[in-house]
């Protein structure tokens, strides 16, 4: 089956994706060679400066992108094993199955940055819920968004409850896909609950795992919106992630130049280090 | 040792959804409060604690010039965008992952994977790295604060997700359909329009799923490219935070504003539990 009708299906969508993307990127890789800001706003050239600032004289942008490193893994690390568990326990029949599953599939329907605003107040440090009950039990009070280290782990909370159903909806899926034979064969064998995960559905469902952590991981990787609001970046940097740092840059102290250099900075560094991970996942995860 | 098993997973699983519903009940609880009950301590439980008003929810409805908040527009226009881009995504998506799934493609290197990777790979550009262009680019020819605008935004993050799932789904249709199709003296078009496309239903629904998703809870696009002329639902409820805090109004618009979606999550169980998705989503 070879017709010159497969471009006919083919071309509407790519073009239009390559016409929407094309300019943006060009515009980037041009911007950043300029030292647009909000005194001199014009395309001029001024060579690879920008970059030499962002290698030598930036370490704020090296911080932000290892907090993200570090927030997107653990977040996501989180979201895999609670996810699996949780798809685990509801793909057999259990009790209310139904409902369990739709209880668990709630939150990636709801909007992050509004329910955000919702944990703001949940987590308000004198008027939210949280530190009230923990007060009540002698806990407390915990600084949930003003202490540098805790604001982390409340982003974590949050990134948790939004995105394992996410993830516990692919492996799932997976779950529900998978053949049967293999676990009648385990089943004969008379193997344990334990022995029968380790050795038939784990690694029947590494492919579909390793798909699941690096769509989850892409998405991570753009935490904006939950910090956004949450915490604003703060307190000070310590919640602040690459791309918030940027939109600091860019669009709150119109250093558009600069911002341009550390956008494709970061998505250059963003498609290398998510090769290496897919790589690097699949070999591990698959063994012959 | 079974039940132990079986006493630790009910009880992580009834854990896992008093924390899935504990910001719900919190929001619904703070949505019918007043200043008092808001400010003073904590409270829970309506009537018990505090005594519930309507004045959250009645703010919504109001214009801003009464002193309302009037989410009513911004509910719209977040509907607009969504579905037409959603639409849009599904159709050139879903005509994309058909070519990508039937016919072989050479240009040089680039073979048909390499295609499907450069569509889904969209999804790894950070939204921050395309706002600023588009912000500019938008301004240029004249289209910043305007729903227009964001639809074509909307396009790029949509249609990466439609044909990550339709590829799969058409992959599993099995071949034998369209080419009886094509022995039946059909062309190509019409083997697609009448005998594939009818059996795609589910992977089709999916991949609208995803799309609406994904469009409905952006805000970053929402929040950069409008400004006073069209305000997006998001928009709209984060700058209600950005004031003094009227918890309430902010508890019911944030309520009324994700609970469409979650009709979702009972369509997606549905078709999880009838095995449709499990072909589409892997």
């Amino acid at each position: 089956m070879n017709f010159k009708h497969k471009y006919v299906f083919l071309f509407p969508g790519l073009f239009v994706l390559i016409g929407i993307l094309i300019f943006p990127i060009i515009f980037t890789i041009r911007l950043s060679l300029s030292g647009w800001n909000s005194y001199t706003p014009e395309m001029n050239f001024i060579g690879i400066t920008n970059y030499i600032r962002l290698f030598t004289d930036d370490p704020r942008f090296w911080e932000s992108f290892f907090r993200l490193s570090f927030l997107s893994v653990s977040t996501v690390i989180l979201q895999y094993i609670i996810g699996f568990a949780l798809a685990l326990m509801v793909w057999r029949e259990i009790k209310f199955k139904r409902f369990f599953r739709v209880i668990f599939l709630i939150p990636m329907m709801t909007t992050p940055v509004i329910m955000t605003v919702i944990w703001r107040t949940f987590f308000h440090e004198s008027l939210g819920p949280v530190n009230d009950l923990l007060g009540n039990i002698g806990i407390g009070p915990i600084l949930w968004l003003s202490d540098p280290v805790i604001a982390k782990f409340t982003v974590i909370i949050v990134e948790v409850w939004q995105w394992t159903p996410f993830m516990f909806l692919l492996l799932l899926a997976g779950l529900l896909s998978l053949p049967k034979e293999p676990f009648l064969a385990a089943a004969i064998d008379g193997a344990s609950s334990f022995r029968k995960f380790v050795y038939v559905t784990f690694p029947l469902m590494a492919p579909i795992s390793i798909g699941a952590i690096i769509i989850r991981l892409i998405e991570a990787s753009k935490i904006m919106d939950t910090v956004f609001v949450l915490t604003s970046g703060g307190p000070g940097t310590a919640t602040e992630t690459s791309s918030f740092y940027i939109y600091i840059k860019g669009l709150r102290e119109f250093q558009m130049g600069y911002a341009a250099t550390l956008s494709f900075t970061y998505l250059v560094i963003m498609i290398i280090s998510l090769t290496i991970i897919a790589k690097v996942l699949t070999k591990l995860m698959i063994k012959e | 040792m079974e039940k132990l098993y079986k006493f630790l997973k009910y009880t992580f699983i009834i854990l896992w959804t008093v924390f899935i519903v504990a910001p719900f009940l919190w929001a619904v609880s703070t949505s019918f409060k007043d200043f008092q009950s808001v400010n003073s301590k904590v409270t829970y439980i309506p009537w018990l604690d505090f005594e519930p008003t309507l004045e959250g929810w009645r703010v919504l409805v109001k214009s801003p010039a009464r002193g309302g908040v009037d989410i009513v527009e911004p509910y719209f226009n977040s509907i607009f965008v969504t579905c037409t881009a959603s639409l849009i995504s599904i159709i050139l998506g879903t005509l994309a992952a058909y070519a990508l799934s039937r016919f072989t493609f050479k240009a040089g290197f680039v073979r048909n994977n390499d295609i499907t990777f450069f569509f889904i790979s969209q999804r790894i550009m950070p939204p921050i790295v395309l706002s600023i262009p588009f912000f500019i680019f938008l301004s240029t020819i004249g289209l910043l604060d305007s729903l227009l605008g964001l639809v074509v935004v909307y396009i790029v993050l949509l249609m990466p997700i439609a044909v990550w799932i339709m590829v799969d789904f058409f992959n599993r249709v099995p071949k034998e359909l369209d080419e009886t199709a094509l022995i039946d003296g059909c062309n190509p078009y019409q083997a697609f329009y009448k005998v594939v496309l009818p059996n795609s239903i589910p992977g089709l629904i999916v991949a609208g799923m995803f799309c609406i998703i994904f469009g409905w809870i952006d805000f970053f696009f929402a929040f950069i490219l409008t400004f006073t002329e069209v305000q997006l639902l998001p928009v709209k409820v984060v700058a209600l935070n950005s004031s003094i805090t009227p918890w309430w109004s902010l508890s019911a618009s944030a309520l009324i504003s994700v609970a469409p979606l979650i009709i979702v999550a009972f369509v997606v169980e549905r078709y999880l539990s009838k095995g449709n998705l499990s072909g589409a989503l892997k």
